[in-house]
């Protein structure tokens, strides 16, 4: 119990030390699950990282360690940023939500923000992208563009995440061509190029002629290219390098607006924790390009659902809407509540098959 | 020409100067990496080695090494015992897997029942775990003659499997909103490893500092010591001595695995507190290096593992202090490992300048 | 549940591309081990075979010149192993482990300027009047030539070790490296040339990931398949062509696997994972029981004591 103290401290008189030596430098800290390099998850954040010191310049200094495991490192990793006077820690992975709180605790002036997940703090926010917003937009367009009426969905591990984007895309496929039939393949990873690339042709081997991936990696982009009439959409960046075809939009996490934000709130002593979960409208959720592949009609069409998702006049899951085993969900107009969305584990009504269990 | 000679005994000097010597090499050529990459070498170099114990955070960085060096230390006493009579266990890493699903399977199926026993339950869970993944490899060798090194790493693989399959399945938080991932078992005072967190002390440092001094004993002064060294040197004078080749292997990798499912049943009850998806973060291989950097010997192995824990603690510092990236950390960590095996070679030989005739 | 969507040729055929990576390094390993000598830096090489081909195809244009790229970065990065365990006489796991890790690492540093690049295309080269055989066509001739030259390496490797004196020689010193040395052979000089073409083969295995079958470079993209292909050498029992089998049906696993799910077939995804190393470990008992094992010096030092 001493040690707590003396951290505490140390912290105390770290925070004195900085305040009074540079008073206007703002120290930010980021702990990345991944290499900044991944071209997906990580690298986006990174990019957050990179506009807050564009937006703060001289005022703000910024810090990061990449490829943290859950777990011990990732609590030392936040110790050390805390002990070395970041005032602002952002622990980008849902799998830091432990180590965050345990280590918040003893640092009370420092603030923490966390990704993805649902244990706050007073000193402790939590921050995560309705993506499902944008899924509703992919879903409409691959509804409309699929001749084969058969859309393929690359999903990682069966969480609520990945299933809400499931559900999402295909009720506004289903409104946009009620034809239309999902086909789910779990890769059991979030970033295995070639093992994407594989899920990706055998999909197209089956007959889909779009693909949706919730996994990182461009291998399903390159896939599609190589079959020729295949659509898909850019994941967690743009990946505007395989537009217009097959990539034919896009959803962007960008981080940007939230990240500086928060560092603006700590600069101004206005900072409060708070569970942060935004979409289209307050751009944490990007729409990429709508390419020229797609008929203007059907562009038309998909900015104005963004446009009323954005605006909040239409909600994703609004009723009537059914569950997969026929049990009633959401009445006639009655939208999904968070609570629901947040824990999702079953799917829509009209999907095949089941969830890995 | 220079050719190697064998010494007739190892050499007592470069049995200590060797780690030295290595280190020394490796901040030379790490430091050159360094500048390479614009950093400044000198600073890079002292971030990582001397930042961890003497700055002014020295005193939350010390415990670190202890809760990064425990599993290490006490996976590679166990893999020591194996390799030192030939038995080559390279699938910790799968045991440790096993032993944290045995041990955290008996706190999770009996949640939210509080007892004393339940530790001590876990404990002897973990250590079977662990036990009984190395006893399939073992078995199979005994019976079949099937190359063990290869059997224990096919089994790394399976285990990894399986323990996606049960933080996404049976034992996953039921009040986690579905996310992946088990209760955690840090925050059950009845289930938990740790002593004193603030200390880095938890059991797991405990049973490296036990598994230490036991092997030491074993190894100096115990028969069955005697019979790993000679197993390993000279298998034909061991069969002479009386030494039983089947029991020799059991028993090793038996312990071997039973340390390392230890060491991970202490990891997931302690410091890391979830079964997850990526619970394993590849201590069973690094401990591989560990023991082999230790050089078989168990208070090298404490050196070492210390050692290799200093590496990644002060590189972590470094990649948020200097921004040194990630890769160049990894890449210092096997420059290092490449000196310490190569300059190990003047341990058991020297370089002598051969004349014609004797080539 | 929909079977009929699963169509058996466009199935194989990429059963064969999903094998060609793992084929690569399992070949240049079975070598290596052949020799006597276990170099677990598999991993290593490759992903460092990945990047080096990358950056050279994308800075020269040719896929060609890349893929020679990458074998020179394998081989070059399994020159430091030879180096420890042939001339320093280094343990060989400790020694493969720690090439994994400085790869990994090596690989991350020069790649860090290569991320979302779209390296040049490799062009799918049809093999004329075989493409057009019904089935059979599509499966086996109209492939990358990277694939063909997969298997041509194979069948090579099977005659050079059945056939040839050299073969012969590599193989009396992966059996009994003292014999071998006392009959005048050099045997590190052996050895070093076989970790050597299995570097160069783990190199264009890994090129094969970024620049063909991804195609592009992300740090870590290897994934494990360096691992796969260890377990391989095993399975195929030291022998080419029973490699290449196995590597048919560790990357027929994963192909046929992903074709149920999208078919709807509810399936264990976990334990149909498991099932490549539960084989490989049943093969090996079986193989071992007959006495057929591994190599009789694999993974012990050699020195020559006079």
């Amino acid at each position: 119990m001493k040690l707590s103290k003396l951290l505490a401290t140390a912290a105390v008189a770290l925070g004195l030390a900085t305040t009074a030596m540079a008073q206007d430098k703002t120290k930010v800290g980021f702990v990345f699950v991944g290499p900044v390099g991944d071209g997906g998850w990580t690298y986006e954040h990174n990019q957050g990282r990179l506009a807050v010191e564009k937006e703060f310049g001289d005022k703000v200094e910024t810090v990061f360690v990449e490829s943290v495991p859950e777990g011990p490192d990732a609590e030392r990793v936040m110790t050390q940023m805390a002990l070395e006077g970041a005032d602002l820690i952002f622990t980008t992975s849902f799998g830091y939500m432990d180590p965050t709180i345990n280590v918040a605790q003893k640092f009370p002036n420092v603030k923490f923000e966390h990704a993805t997940g649902y244990k706050r703090a007073d000193n402790v926010s939590t921050y995560s992208a309705r993506f499902y917003e944008g899924r509703a937009i992919q879903g409409h367009i691959a509804g409309k563009m699929t001749k084969s009426n058969i859309i393929g969905y690359i999903g990682s591990y069966p969480i609520p995440e990945v299933i809400r984007g499931i559900n999402s895309a295909y009720i506004h496929a289903k409104k946009a061509n009620p034809n239309v039939q999902f086909k789910i393949v779990w890769a059991y990873t979030w970033f295995d190029p070639a093992k994407e690339a594989d899920a990706a042709k055998v999909l197209i081997e089956q007959g889909a002629d779009i693909v949706l991936q919730h996994t990182d990696s461009t291998a399903p982009q390159a896939a599609a290219q190589a079959a020729g009439n295949v659509y898909t959409f850019g994941q967690a960046s743009d990946m505007a390098s395989f537009g217009p075809k097959p990539r034919i939009s896009s959803i962007i996490d960008n981080w940007a607006p939230y990240y500086i934000a928060r560092t603006k709130a700590v600069m101004d002593g206005t900072w409060t924790s708070v569970d942060t979960w935004d979409g289209i409208g307050a751009g944490m959720v990007g729409i990429g390009e709508i390419s020229s592949e797609v008929p203007d009609d059907v562009k038309a069409e998909a900015l104005a659902l963004k446009d009323a998702i954005a605006s909040g006049s239409y909600h994703p899951f609004t009723g009537p809407l059914k569950k997969q085993d026929g049990s009633d969900w959401l009445k006639d107009g009655e939208t999904a509540d968070d609570g629901t969305l947040a824990g999702m584990n079953f799917y829509v009504e009209g999907i095949e098959g089941d969830i890995p269990q | 020409m220079i050719r190697l000679e064998k010494r007739p005994e190892p050499s007592r000097v470069w049995n200590y100067a060797a780690p030295v010597v290595a280190v020394i090499a490796t901040m030379i050529a790490g430091g050159l990496l360094f500048a390479f990459l614009g950093k400044d070498p000198v600073a890079s170099i002292k971030t990582i080695f001397w930042e961890p114990l003497f700055s002014e955070f020295a005193f939350y960085y010390r415990p670190q090494l202890l809760i990064k060096g425990a599993p290490l230390v006490l996976i590679a006493i166990g893999l020591s015992l194996g390799f030192r009579a030939g038995i080559w266990n390279i699938g910790a890493e799968g045991q440790y897997i096993m032993g944290a699903l045995s041990g955290a399977a008996v706190a999770l199926a009996l949640y939210p029942l509080e007892a004393w026993w339940i530790f001590p339950a876990m404990v002897i869970a973990g250590a079977l775990g662990g036990w009984a993944w190395a006893m399939i490899p073992g078995l199979l060798k005994a019976r079949f003659g099937a190359n063990e090194i290869l059997v224990s790493l096919m089994l790394v693989y399976v285990a990894e499997k399986l323990l996606a399959a049960m933080a996404l399945g049976l034992m996953k938080n039921p009040q986690g909103y579905g996310f992946p991932g088990s209760r955690n078992l840090s925050q059950m005072p009845w289930a938990t490893s740790w002593i004193n967190q603030n200390a880095g002390l938890h059991w797991g440092v405990l049973f490296a500092i036990a598994a230490v001094i036991a092997a030491y004993v074993l190894l100096s002064r115990h028969l069955l010591g005697f019979q790993i060294q000679l197993a390993g040197q000279a298998p034909r004078a061991a069969r002479f001595a009386g030494v039983n080749p089947t029991r020799l292997t059991l028993f090793c990798l038996g312990t071997s695995g039973a340390l390392a499912g230890l060491a991970g049943m202490f990891e997931v009850a302690g410091p890391s507190g979830i079964v997850s998806i990526d619970f394993n973060a590849g201590y069973g291989f690094t401990a591989i290096i560990v023991a082999f950097l230790g050089r078989l010997n168990p208070i090298g192995i404490l050196m070492a593992g210390l050692l290799m824990a200093l590496t990644y603690v002060g590189g972590d510092i470094a990649q948020s202090k200097l921004g040194l990236p990630k890769a160049a950390i990894q890449m210092f960590q096997g420059m290092l490992l490449f000196f310490l095996l190569a300059v190990d070679l003047f341990t058991n030989y020297r370089l002598k300048w051969a004349t014609k005739e004797a080539a | 549940m929909d079977l009929s969507a699963i169509n058996p040729v466009l199935l194989l055929a990429s059963l064969l591309v999903a094998a060609t990576p793992l084929l690569l390094a399992a070949i240049g390993e079975t070598i290596v081990e052949r020799a006597g000598v276990l170099n677990l830096g598999v991993e290593g090489m490759m992903i460092t075979g990945a990047i080096c081909g990358f950056a050279i195809c994308v800075n020269t244009g040719s896929p060609v010149t890349g893929l020679v790229a990458a074998a020179i970065g394998g081989a070059a990065l399994s020159l430091v192993f030879a180096f420890l365990t042939q001339v320093a006489l280094a343990n060989q796991v400790a020694s493969g482990l720690a090439l994994t890790l400085f790869g990994l690492g090596l690989s991350a540093l020069l790649g860090q300027n290569y991320q979302g690049i779209k390296p040049p295309s490799f062009p799918r080269f049809d093999i004329p009047l075989l493409a057009d055989i019904p089935v059979l066509g599509p499966i086996l001739f109209r492939q990358d030539p990277v694939v063909y030259l997969a298997l041509a390496l194979t069948l090579a490797t099977w005659a050079f070790l059945k056939f040839t004196r050299a073969g012969l020689i590599l193989r009396a010193v992966g059996e009994n490296h003292d014999a071998a040395h006392a009959l005048g052979y050099k045997v590190i000089r052996i050895r070093t040339l076989a970790i050597l073409f299995g570097g160069a083969l783990a190199g264009m295995g890994g090129a094969y990931i970024s620049l063909i079958r991804v195609p592009q470079w992300t740090e870590g993209m290897t994934a494990g398949i360096g691992w796969i292909a260890l377990a391989l050498v095993v399975f195929g029992a030291w022998k080419p062509l029973r490699v290449a089998l196995g590597a048919f049906l560790f990357g027929g696993i994963e192909v046929v696997q992903l074709n149920l799910q999208a078919a709807g077939v509810a399936i264990p995804v976990e334990i149909l994972a498991m099932s490549p190393y539960l084989i490989t470990i049943l093969v090996l008992v079986i193989m071992s029981a007959d006495r057929s094992g591994a190599p009789a010096s694999l993974g012990r030092s050699f020195h020559a004591s006079h």
